[in-house]
């Protein structure tokens, strides 16, 4: 992927529930021209999607004036998507969720996706903005990490 | 921008002879599926439906809104005694419903024959 180093790919997203399928398609494009296989590239499109859905969902609050900033920057051997909303970031991080507990109603079916983005990339990081806006999600896979 | 979700309903009979309902999935599934995947599985008459397979041979998409819907449909069989199971996951969702936890409660299967073989 020699002709693709220390390249950077932005897109924004209306805060419409759908459009984080245009961020996993570009994220798929770009982990596919620096050479990731195929799983996982498919750990990095859920968990881009997942990242996406919580900055409109819950950064943006679905208000279509607010767009989501999807900023994929590669290096020689990683690709970093950053997920930039303008939400005051995450509080706290989410559990792993207990299939058990939801199965007997005692925790939320939903509240998977911070565990998805955690358990599918090398790296994830929620920073709030020093504003109370701008805060983003940064994931990096690695070309030399095992799936 | 999202696939619409569409189901239907098969009713098939397993090798052993066993009636099967199977609930074939297309689209994507997410938060805007919740009619395609509770409502086509609420339809369905718990008093005589004891097995439920689900296809998702033709689901390119899921995301954790939609495996929650999945979720509240084990839930709503486990609370009827019903066996859930499905197939036709890809390698990588059949990752990530074995990462959530969803293997506990509904048994995977790489294709429909499999599926139908063990049951």
């Amino acid at each position: 992927m020699s002709e693709i180093k220390q390249t950077t790919v932005e897109v924004r997203l209306p805060s419409r529930m759908g459009f984080e399928k245009v961020a996993m398609s570009t994220a798929s494009a770009v982990a596919k021209l620096m050479g990731f296989p195929e799983d996982r590239v498919e750990d990095l499109k859920t968990a881009v999607a997942e990242a996406c859905i919580n900055a409109i969902e819950h950064g943006n609050r679905l208000n279509e004036k607010l767009s989501v900033g999807v900023v994929l920057s590669t290096s020689a051997d990683s690709l970093e998507v950053k997920v930039i909303d303008d939400g005051k970031g995450m509080s706290k991080k989410q559990a792993k969720p207990d299939i058990d507990r939801k199965m007997h109603g005692e925790e939320d079916p939903r509240g998977m996706g911070m565990f998805l983005i955690q358990a599918l990339v090398d790296e994830a990081e929620w920073v709030s903005g020093a504003d109370g806006k701008a805060s983003y999600v940064r994931l990096v896979i690695r070309l030399d990490k095992e799936a | 921008m999202q696939s619409e979700t569409k189901s239907r309903v098969e009713q098939l009979t397993s090798p052993a002879g066993h009636p099967v309902s199977v609930l074939r999935f297309e689209g994507d599934i997410a938060s805007t599926s919740k009619e395609a995947v509770l409502g086509a599985y609420q339809a369905l008459p718990k008093s005589t439906v004891k097995i439920v397979l689900l296809d998702f041979s033709k689901v390119d998409y899921i995301n954790s809104s939609g495996i929650a819907l999945v979720i509240q449909l084990l839930m709503e069989a486990n609370n009827s005694g019903q066996k859930v199971y499905a197939f036709g996951l890809s390698a990588h969702f059949t990752k990530v419903f074995t990462m959530v936890g969803i293997t506990k409660y509904a048994g995977l299967f790489p294709t429909q024959t499999e599926a139908l073989a063990a049951l």
